[in-house]
Protein backbone atom coordinates (compact mmCIF):
# COMPACT_ATOMS: atom_id res chain seq x y z
CA UNK A 1 0.00 0.00 0.00
CA UNK A 2 2.85 2.59 0.67
CA UNK A 3 3.94 2.96 -2.87
CA UNK A 4 -0.28 4.11 -3.11
CA UNK A 5 0.45 7.42 -1.35
CA UNK A 6 2.93 9.43 -2.89
CA UNK A 7 0.33 8.77 -5.74
CA UNK A 8 -2.76 10.16 -4.44
CA UNK A 9 -1.00 13.12 -2.74
CA UNK A 10 0.71 14.05 -5.82
CA UNK A 11 -3.20 13.99 -7.74
CA UNK A 12 -4.55 15.46 -4.33
CA UNK A 13 -1.86 18.25 -4.41
CA UNK A 14 -2.34 18.50 -8.39
CA UNK A 15 -6.15 19.35 -7.64
CA UNK A 16 -5.35 21.66 -5.30
CA UNK A 17 -3.23 23.71 -7.48
CA UNK A 18 -5.89 23.32 -10.52
CA UNK A 19 -8.96 25.00 -8.09
CA UNK A 20 -6.64 27.83 -6.43
CA UNK A 21 -5.16 28.64 -10.07
CA UNK A 22 -8.63 28.95 -11.86
CA UNK A 23 -9.99 30.42 -8.59
CA UNK A 24 -7.10 33.29 -8.32
CA UNK A 25 -7.24 33.34 -12.54
CA UNK A 26 -11.43 33.85 -12.39
CA UNK A 27 -11.15 37.20 -9.86
CA UNK A 28 -8.34 38.69 -12.04
CA UNK A 29 -10.46 38.92 -15.23
CA UNK A 30 -14.00 39.13 -13.59
CA UNK A 31 -12.41 42.41 -12.08
CA UNK A 32 -10.38 43.49 -15.03
CA UNK A 33 -14.15 43.12 -17.02
CA UNK A 34 -15.53 45.37 -14.35
CA UNK A 35 -13.06 47.82 -14.16
CA UNK A 36 -12.87 48.30 -17.95
CA UNK A 37 -16.33 49.19 -18.18
CA UNK A 38 -16.57 51.29 -14.75
CA UNK A 39 -13.75 53.63 -16.07
CA UNK A 40 -15.04 54.05 -19.75
CA UNK A 41 -11.68 54.83 -21.26
CA UNK A 42 -11.92 52.53 -24.65
CA UNK A 43 -14.13 52.82 -27.31
CA UNK A 44 -17.94 51.50 -27.30
CA UNK A 45 -17.14 48.24 -29.68
CA UNK A 46 -13.64 47.61 -28.06
CA UNK A 47 -15.27 47.38 -24.89
CA UNK A 48 -17.67 45.17 -26.35
CA UNK A 49 -14.74 43.01 -27.62
CA UNK A 50 -12.74 43.19 -24.31
CA UNK A 51 -14.58 42.12 -22.15
CA UNK A 52 -16.52 39.38 -24.30
CA UNK A 53 -12.96 38.19 -24.46
CA UNK A 54 -12.52 38.38 -21.08
CA UNK A 55 -15.85 35.88 -20.67
CA UNK A 56 -14.28 33.65 -22.61
CA UNK A 57 -11.07 33.52 -21.66
CA UNK A 58 -12.93 32.79 -18.35
CA UNK A 59 -14.91 29.83 -19.47
CA UNK A 60 -11.64 28.46 -20.57
CA UNK A 61 -10.32 29.03 -17.72
CA UNK A 62 -12.95 27.62 -15.35
CA UNK A 63 -13.37 24.49 -17.86
CA UNK A 64 -10.12 23.43 -17.54
CA UNK A 65 -9.35 23.73 -14.05
CA UNK A 66 -12.95 23.04 -12.75
CA UNK A 67 -14.43 20.60 -14.86
CA UNK A 68 -11.07 19.10 -15.91
CA UNK A 69 -10.44 17.50 -12.81
CA UNK A 70 -13.66 14.83 -12.61
CA UNK A 71 -13.52 13.45 -16.41
CA UNK A 72 -12.28 9.57 -16.14
CA UNK A 73 -12.73 6.94 -18.14
CA UNK A 74 -15.18 9.05 -20.30
CA UNK A 75 -12.95 12.22 -20.69
CA UNK A 76 -13.34 11.59 -24.99
CA UNK A 77 -17.22 11.60 -24.49
CA UNK A 78 -17.54 15.00 -22.23
CA UNK A 79 -15.40 16.79 -24.52
CA UNK A 80 -17.37 15.50 -27.75
CA UNK A 81 -21.05 15.77 -26.18
CA UNK A 82 -19.80 19.66 -24.84
CA UNK A 83 -18.16 20.43 -28.47
CA UNK A 84 -21.08 19.50 -30.02
CA UNK A 85 -23.33 21.42 -26.70
CA UNK A 86 -21.66 24.64 -27.75
CA UNK A 87 -22.34 24.55 -31.78
CA UNK A 88 -26.29 23.78 -31.01
CA UNK A 89 -25.67 27.11 -28.48
CA UNK A 90 -24.03 29.21 -31.16
CA UNK A 91 -26.74 27.76 -34.27
CA UNK A 92 -29.70 28.84 -31.33
CA UNK A 93 -28.33 32.19 -30.64
CA UNK A 94 -27.02 33.13 -33.88
CA UNK A 95 -29.85 32.20 -35.94
CA UNK A 96 -31.96 33.63 -32.84
CA UNK A 97 -30.67 36.89 -33.52
CA UNK A 98 -30.23 36.92 -36.92
CA UNK A 99 -34.38 36.34 -37.64
CA UNK A 100 -35.33 38.55 -35.51
CA UNK A 101 -33.10 41.47 -36.76
CA UNK A 102 -34.66 41.01 -39.95
CA UNK A 103 -37.79 41.19 -38.89
CA UNK A 104 -37.29 43.90 -36.93
CA UNK A 105 -35.73 45.83 -40.00
CA UNK A 106 -38.51 44.43 -42.20
CA UNK A 107 -41.20 45.93 -40.22
CA UNK A 108 -39.74 49.02 -40.24
CA UNK A 109 -39.24 49.50 -43.69
CA UNK B 1 -9.02 4.89 6.73
CA UNK B 2 -6.24 2.54 5.51
CA UNK B 3 -9.28 -0.72 5.79
CA UNK B 4 -11.53 2.11 3.89
CA UNK B 5 -8.64 2.78 1.33
CA UNK B 6 -8.52 -1.12 0.87
CA UNK B 7 -11.89 -1.65 0.61
CA UNK B 8 -11.80 0.79 -2.16
CA UNK B 9 -9.00 -0.95 -3.63
CA UNK B 10 -10.96 -3.94 -3.89
CA UNK B 11 -14.30 -2.62 -5.78
CA UNK B 12 -11.69 -0.39 -7.40
CA UNK B 13 -12.37 -1.38 -11.04
CA UNK B 14 -16.42 -2.00 -10.41
CA UNK B 15 -16.78 1.27 -8.37
CA UNK B 16 -14.85 3.79 -11.06
CA UNK B 17 -16.91 2.68 -13.90
CA UNK B 18 -19.97 2.91 -12.54
CA UNK B 19 -19.48 5.91 -10.96
CA UNK B 20 -18.07 7.58 -14.45
CA UNK B 21 -20.63 6.54 -16.01
CA UNK B 22 -23.08 8.11 -13.11
CA UNK B 23 -20.88 11.17 -13.66
CA UNK B 24 -21.29 10.95 -17.59
CA UNK B 25 -24.85 10.92 -17.68
CA UNK B 26 -24.68 13.91 -15.31
CA UNK B 27 -22.56 15.84 -18.08
CA UNK B 28 -25.23 15.22 -20.77
CA UNK B 29 -28.45 16.94 -18.27
CA UNK B 30 -25.77 19.98 -17.86
CA UNK B 31 -25.15 20.46 -21.48
CA UNK B 32 -28.90 20.07 -22.16
CA UNK B 33 -29.41 22.97 -19.73
CA UNK B 34 -27.04 24.67 -21.02
CA UNK B 35 -28.87 24.70 -24.43
CA UNK B 36 -31.65 25.87 -21.95
CA UNK B 37 -29.88 28.85 -20.91
CA UNK B 38 -28.87 29.84 -24.52
CA UNK B 39 -32.25 29.94 -25.50
CA UNK B 40 -33.10 32.70 -22.66
CA UNK B 41 -29.84 34.65 -23.29
CA UNK B 42 -31.14 34.63 -26.99
CA UNK B 43 -34.49 35.62 -25.87
CA UNK B 44 -32.91 38.62 -23.63
CA UNK B 45 -30.61 39.72 -26.36
CA UNK B 46 -33.28 39.76 -28.69
CA UNK B 47 -35.70 41.52 -26.07
CA UNK B 48 -33.55 43.74 -24.24
CA UNK B 49 -34.44 47.08 -26.08
CA UNK B 50 -37.94 46.50 -25.92
CA UNK B 51 -38.51 48.39 -22.91
CA UNK B 52 -42.31 49.93 -23.50
CA UNK B 53 -41.19 53.39 -22.06
CA UNK B 54 -39.86 52.06 -18.83
CA UNK B 55 -36.25 50.89 -17.74
CA UNK B 56 -33.82 49.97 -19.31
CA UNK B 57 -30.80 47.46 -18.48
CA UNK B 58 -28.25 50.36 -17.38
CA UNK B 59 -31.16 52.16 -14.89
CA UNK B 60 -31.50 48.84 -13.03
CA UNK B 61 -27.41 48.02 -13.32
CA UNK B 62 -25.92 48.36 -9.25
CA UNK B 63 -22.77 47.06 -10.71
CA UNK B 64 -20.53 47.16 -7.41
CA UNK B 65 -23.54 44.73 -5.83
CA UNK B 66 -23.78 42.60 -9.52
CA UNK B 67 -19.38 42.66 -8.59
CA UNK B 68 -19.95 41.44 -5.22
CA UNK B 69 -22.40 38.46 -6.03
CA UNK B 70 -19.48 37.42 -9.35
CA UNK B 71 -17.05 37.18 -6.44
CA UNK B 72 -19.28 35.57 -3.59
CA UNK B 73 -20.24 32.75 -6.33
CA UNK B 74 -16.14 32.72 -7.34
CA UNK B 75 -15.25 31.60 -3.75
CA UNK B 76 -18.27 29.04 -3.53
CA UNK B 77 -16.40 27.43 -6.02
CA UNK B 78 -13.07 26.99 -4.48
CA UNK B 79 -14.88 26.28 -1.40
CA UNK B 80 -16.79 22.80 -3.31
CA UNK B 81 -13.84 22.21 -4.57
CA UNK B 82 -12.26 21.90 -1.06
CA UNK B 83 -14.97 19.66 -0.28
CA UNK B 84 -14.27 17.26 -3.32
CA UNK B 85 -10.42 17.43 -1.83
CA UNK B 86 -11.59 16.27 1.70
CA UNK B 87 -13.40 13.49 -0.10
CA UNK B 88 -10.73 12.36 -1.59
CA UNK B 89 -8.28 12.25 1.39
CA UNK B 90 -11.77 10.71 3.01
CA UNK B 91 -12.05 13.29 5.51
CA UNK B 92 -15.91 13.49 6.47
CA UNK B 93 -15.32 16.46 8.94
CA UNK B 94 -13.37 18.06 6.23
CA UNK B 95 -16.28 17.71 3.69
CA UNK B 96 -19.23 18.89 6.00
CA UNK B 97 -17.22 21.96 7.00
CA UNK B 98 -16.42 22.78 3.37
CA UNK B 99 -20.01 22.21 2.00
CA UNK B 100 -21.28 24.03 5.06
CA UNK B 101 -19.58 26.87 4.00
CA UNK B 102 -20.51 26.52 0.45
CA UNK B 103 -24.03 26.38 1.16
CA UNK B 104 -23.78 29.46 3.53
CA UNK B 105 -22.00 31.55 0.38
CA UNK B 106 -24.48 30.26 -1.58
CA UNK B 107 -27.39 31.40 0.50
CA UNK B 108 -25.39 34.74 0.38
CA UNK B 109 -25.59 35.21 -3.37
CA UNK B 110 -29.57 34.10 -2.77
CA UNK B 111 -30.55 36.53 -0.21
CA UNK B 112 -28.17 39.66 -2.46
CA UNK B 113 -30.32 38.44 -5.43
CA UNK B 114 -33.29 38.48 -3.83
CA UNK B 115 -32.88 42.15 -2.51
CA UNK B 116 -32.01 42.79 -5.95
CA UNK B 117 -35.36 41.28 -7.45
CA UNK B 118 -37.52 42.71 -4.53
CA UNK B 119 -36.27 46.42 -5.14
CA UNK B 120 -37.17 46.30 -8.69
CA UNK B 121 -40.55 44.64 -7.99
CA UNK B 122 -41.10 47.01 -4.87
CA UNK B 123 -41.13 50.37 -7.39
CA UNK B 124 -43.33 48.81 -10.07
CA UNK B 125 -40.57 47.48 -12.25
CA UNK B 126 -41.67 43.73 -12.38
CA UNK B 127 -41.74 41.21 -15.20
CA UNK B 128 -45.03 42.21 -16.25
CA UNK B 129 -43.74 45.87 -16.92
CA UNK B 130 -41.98 45.05 -20.25
CA UNK B 131 -40.81 42.55 -22.79
CA UNK B 132 -37.42 43.65 -21.70
CA UNK B 133 -38.05 42.70 -17.89
CA UNK B 134 -40.17 39.40 -18.53
CA UNK B 135 -37.01 38.30 -20.72
CA UNK B 136 -34.28 39.94 -17.30
CA UNK B 137 -36.50 37.81 -14.77
CA UNK B 138 -36.93 34.39 -17.02
CA UNK B 139 -33.33 34.23 -17.10
CA UNK B 140 -31.55 35.79 -14.03
CA UNK B 141 -34.89 33.74 -12.67
CA UNK B 142 -33.76 30.50 -14.06
CA UNK B 143 -30.03 30.80 -12.54
CA UNK B 144 -31.64 31.96 -9.28
CA UNK B 145 -33.68 28.92 -8.81
CA UNK B 146 -30.92 26.58 -10.47
CA UNK B 147 -28.86 28.18 -7.40
CA UNK B 148 -31.63 27.33 -5.14
CA UNK B 149 -31.74 23.65 -6.31
CA UNK B 150 -28.00 23.46 -5.36
CA UNK B 151 -28.54 24.63 -2.02
CA UNK B 152 -31.00 21.97 -1.34
CA UNK B 153 -28.57 19.56 -2.94
CA UNK B 154 -25.88 20.66 -0.78
CA UNK B 155 -28.15 20.19 2.54
CA UNK B 156 -28.91 16.89 1.46
CA UNK B 157 -25.70 15.76 1.21
CA UNK B 158 -24.07 16.91 4.09
CA UNK B 159 -27.01 15.22 5.81
CA UNK B 160 -25.90 11.70 3.62
CA UNK B 161 -21.89 12.47 4.56
CA UNK B 162 -22.84 13.12 8.62
CA UNK B 163 -25.17 9.49 8.37
CA UNK B 164 -22.81 7.48 5.58
CA UNK B 165 -19.37 9.07 6.03
CA UNK B 166 -17.37 9.13 2.94
CA UNK B 167 -17.42 6.41 0.40
CA UNK B 168 -16.87 6.21 -3.68
CA UNK B 169 -20.46 6.05 -3.75
CA UNK B 170 -20.85 9.28 -1.85
CA UNK B 171 -17.56 10.39 -4.06
CA UNK B 172 -19.96 10.07 -7.27
CA UNK B 173 -22.82 12.22 -5.65
CA UNK B 174 -20.07 14.98 -4.51
CA UNK B 175 -18.80 15.15 -7.86
CA UNK B 176 -21.95 15.44 -9.62
CA UNK B 177 -22.65 18.18 -7.15
CA UNK B 178 -19.33 19.90 -7.87
CA UNK B 179 -20.15 19.74 -11.49
CA UNK B 180 -23.54 21.32 -11.25
CA UNK B 181 -21.84 23.99 -9.05
CA UNK B 182 -19.07 25.10 -11.27
CA UNK B 183 -21.72 25.19 -14.21
CA UNK B 184 -24.14 27.26 -12.63
CA UNK B 185 -21.36 29.47 -11.97
CA UNK B 186 -19.90 29.61 -15.45
CA UNK B 187 -23.92 30.61 -16.76
CA UNK B 188 -23.67 33.25 -13.93
CA UNK B 189 -20.56 35.31 -15.69
CA UNK B 190 -22.17 35.41 -18.99
CA UNK B 191 -25.08 36.71 -16.90
CA UNK B 192 -22.88 39.40 -15.56
CA UNK B 193 -20.62 39.55 -18.78
CA UNK B 194 -23.81 39.48 -21.18
CA UNK B 195 -26.54 41.75 -19.44
CA UNK B 196 -24.89 43.79 -16.46
CA UNK B 197 -21.25 44.61 -18.39
CA UNK B 198 -22.55 44.88 -21.58
CA UNK B 199 -25.43 46.77 -20.51
CA UNK B 200 -23.93 49.65 -19.30
CA UNK B 201 -21.01 49.84 -21.95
Amino acid sequence: MSNHHPVADTQHNKTFTAYVIGFVLSIILTVAAFFLVQKQQLTTVNLYISVAVLALVQLVVQVICFFGLHKGSERGWNLLTFVFTILIVLVVVSGSLWIMYNLNYNMDH
Amino acid sequence: MMTEVLANQDHHEHHDDSGSRVVFGFWIYLMSDLILFATLFAAYAVLRNNTYGGVGIAQITDLPRVLTETLVLLISNLTIGFAFLSQQRASKQGVILWLLVTFLIGLAFVGIEYQGFSQLVAVGNDWQRSAFLSAFFTLLGVHWFHVIAGLLWTIILIIQFASQGTSSKMATRLTCLGLFWHFVNIIWIFIFTIVYLMGVI
